[in-house]
């Protein structure tokens, strides 16, 4: 595979330095970078070391380009684009996105069903094949055919579209906060409170949290579907930040020697401002990469939940629901387990293939060749 | 090595007490309880209820209890299946959860390490890029979709294997579970093992080694595969904790009569001292099978010294 990685560059001083050493915009062959903000002076000790260097997004560049520069940001978002598995990724998750958001409101406009309207008939079985309508002959009302109920399948998979994808955004975002807080606090002070912390974090990891999960769940759940639903973004999201915390450490522990910290703290600014202003937004890029990464997982622990009876609670619906009540009627109505299960497979495999892409090209260090 | 594996033992104490004591008090704090679904008992009868189980004693007492038989392994009596202790329950179902769980991660060690390997030696070939597309499709595919797909597919259309229930330690029963189970073990490790190989298969002991004139094999097997498979080795331990949560699901596909279906009729049941006797039974295993990890590691990698 062809290596992306920036080769050595003499700058203006003469001496040769790599764009990763000093969270400076990468310099590359298509264009030159902005002056430094804060330049290096000779035999300053500020390598990363080999696990925490990975490229660190320079947010600062973004709006004082000088030429038609390119940022990282930009730089990656080029790399990006050149990676067809990420860009197919890219179109189906927006897609998707885009059908789950409008396609409950056209199906209502088209054909009046919504995902809970049960229609009246008193036919025994509702439950009509994909394209079929109710007396055998081809239709277009229901696309992906109905559930038990008769009620729309196409209508339903979508709004689980909806659950599952809020699910996995605001659990990420709740562990995001829960994780840059804990992991930059952690990187930041160092010494005993790092160590502390970490213990902390490495103890938390060894725990199956998946069953007090299923404790808490089973317990507390079930007053109303909305609050099963806020219920369960605090739990996933309290679940899924330890790797988040990890990372954000690194990245911190590899930035706060550097000037811009010193200046910072110099003119006197506060430790929390320091952190939350200064050092967390240098560390976005590896952050923003497993994030994309969370999403896919956190849905993935959602469907579970809801497999199990324990998550999103009727008359809502999330891919976890929808493929287990599809289950109970395998063998004679397939289509109800195939459609919810299949999009939300494809929607998986999708996040992943972005994610992964996004890594390969926000951090190339961290490219698994 | 011997302190730094008494030092863990020593962990593992206080973190078992930890995870039960955390259950115990989401128990505790619920609103509701097990004896009573819908209708109000007569309050004579709660009390009694209330006195047999010991509700009525406070919650220090009742939290020693449990951590009493915690520390003696023993847990009671399960207040669902009355003939029954949490111990036998554990017993009976506890073969049948090992057997999915052990026979899923054999399965998926030696497919993925497999496919890892051919794809790291053929790097951006044709099969590199299929076998990384497939395994991405295992993490992607939740596994209760899988399931039932593999029923559907070989069970109820070609009639090949049976669908579900437990038929006793190797029989055809176990074929479509452990399948369902091991797809994520296997995609997981078939990219853990490429990325690990590749890594490997770059640094200057490979070349020594091809240098020294071994055969191509040797060099894969016996130098290549020690380094390249140290990721697969620590993904051991996250592993267990996901096989945990994936014999859930798959007992509950194939209803079988294993340790994760008892543990979610134990929640829908309220029964208290099941669910503490499965999350304490699981955390001291998941921590013991943490520790025989890392010492491995160190056997497998020589730089690391405890």
């Amino acid at each position: 595979m062809k290596d992306e990685r920036t080769p050595q560059v003499p700058t203006e001083e003469g001496r040769s330095q790599s764009p990763w050493d000093a969270g400076e915009p990468a310099l590359t062959t298509r264009g030159t970078p902005p002056a430094p903000p804060v330049a290096a002076r000779e035999g300053d000790q500020i390598h990363p070391s080999p696990e925490t260097a990975v490229g660190e997004g320079d947010v600062r560049a973004e709006g004082e380009t000088v030429q038609a520069g390119t940022s990282l940001w930009r730089d990656a978002w080029r790399r990006l684009l050149k990676n067809k598995l990420a860009v197919f990724g890219m179109v189906v998750v927006g897609v998707i996105i885009v059908a789950a958001a409008v396609g409950p409101a056209i199906i209502r406009a088209a054909t009046g069903y919504t995902y809970d309207y049960i229609p009246p008939e008193s036919e025994l079985i509702r439950s009509f094949p994909p394209l079929t309508a109710p007396d055998g002959t081809f239709s277009w009302t229901h696309p992906m055919g109905t559930d038990s109920a008769g009620r729309d399948m196409l209508a339903r998979v979508l709004l689980g579209g909806r659950i599952s994808l809020m699910v996995g955004v605001i659990s990420t975002i709740v562990s995001l906060i829960i994780g840059i807080s804990y992991g930059a606090t952690a990187g930041y002070l160092g010494g005993k409170v790092d160590d502390v912390m970490m213990r902390i974090v490495d103890v938390l990891y060894a725990i199956p949290y998946m069953m007090i999960v299923i404790v808490l769940l089973a317990f507390f759940g079930g007053q109303s579907p909305l609050g099963q639903l806020f219920l369960l973004f605090a739990a996933l999201g309290a679940v899924s930040w330890l790797t988040m915390a990890r990372i954000v450490r690194g990245q911190v522990m590899s930035l706060k020697n550097q000037e811009f910290v010193l200046a910072a703290r110099a003119t006197g600014v506060s430790t929390p401002k320091i952190i939350f202003r200064h050092l967390v937004p240098n560390a976005l890029g590896p952050v923003i990469v497993y994030a994309t990464l969370t999403i896919p997982s956190v849905m993935l622990q959602e469907a579970f939940l809801s497999f199990l009876g324990l998550g999103v609670q009727a008359p809502l619906a999330s891919w976890g629901s929808l493929a287990s009540e599809g289950i109970q009627n395998i063998a004679v109505f397939p289509w109800q387990l195939i459609f919810p299960g299949v999009t939300m497979a494809l929607t998986l495999f999708s996040l992943n293939f972005l994610g992964d892409g996004l890594r390969d090209a926000l951090d190339p260090q961290m490219r698994k060749f | 090595m011997i302190r730094f594996i008494l030092r863990r033992l020593i962990v593992t104490v206080p973190m078992v007490l930890i995870v039960v004591t955390l259950t115990w008090g989401l128990i505790r704090l619920a609103p509701g309880n097990f004896y009573s679904d819908e209708k109000k008992l007569p309050a004579a009868i709660e009390k009694n209820i209330r006195e047999k189980y010991g509700l009525d004693l406070p919650w220090y007492v009742q939290y020693g209890r449990v951590m009493k038989n915690i520390v003696r392994l023993d847990f009671g009596n399960s207040l669902k299946y009355e003939t029954e202790s949490v111990n036998d329950i554990l017993r009976r179902t506890l073969p049948v959860s090992a057997a999915l769980g052990i026979c899923a991660y054999l399965l998926a060690l030696a497919v993925g390490v497999t496919m890892g390997t051919l794809a790291a030696l053929k790097q951006n070939s044709r099969l590199d890029y299929a076998s990384m597309a497939l395994s991405m499709l295992g993490i992607s595919l939740p596994n209760f979709v899988l399931g039932p797909l593999l029923v559907l597919v070989f069970a109820l259309s070609l009639y090949w294997l049976p669908p579900a229930r437990w038929g006793g330690f190797p029989s055809w029963n176990l074929v479509l579970p452990v399948l369902t189970l091991s797809a994520v073990y296997m995609a997981y490790i078939a990219r853990l093992t490429r990325s690990g190989m590749l890594e490997v298969l770059r640094s200057d002991y490979i070349r020594t080694a091809r240098a020294k004139g071994l055969r191509e094999r040797d060099v894969i097997v016996r130098h290549a595969l020690r380094g390249g498979l140290l990721p697969v080795v620590s993904f051991t331990g996250p592993a267990l904790a996901l096989l945990v949560a994936g014999t859930v699901v798959v007992e509950r596909i194939f209803a079988m009569p294993g340790l994760g279906n008892y543990f979610i009729n134990a929640n829908l049941n309220r029964d208290e001292p099941l669910i503490i006797g499965i999350v304490a039974f699981i955390s001291i295993t998941i921590l013991i099978f943490n520790l025989l990890v890392d010492v491995a590691y160190a056997f497998l990698d020589p730089r690391i010294r405890y």
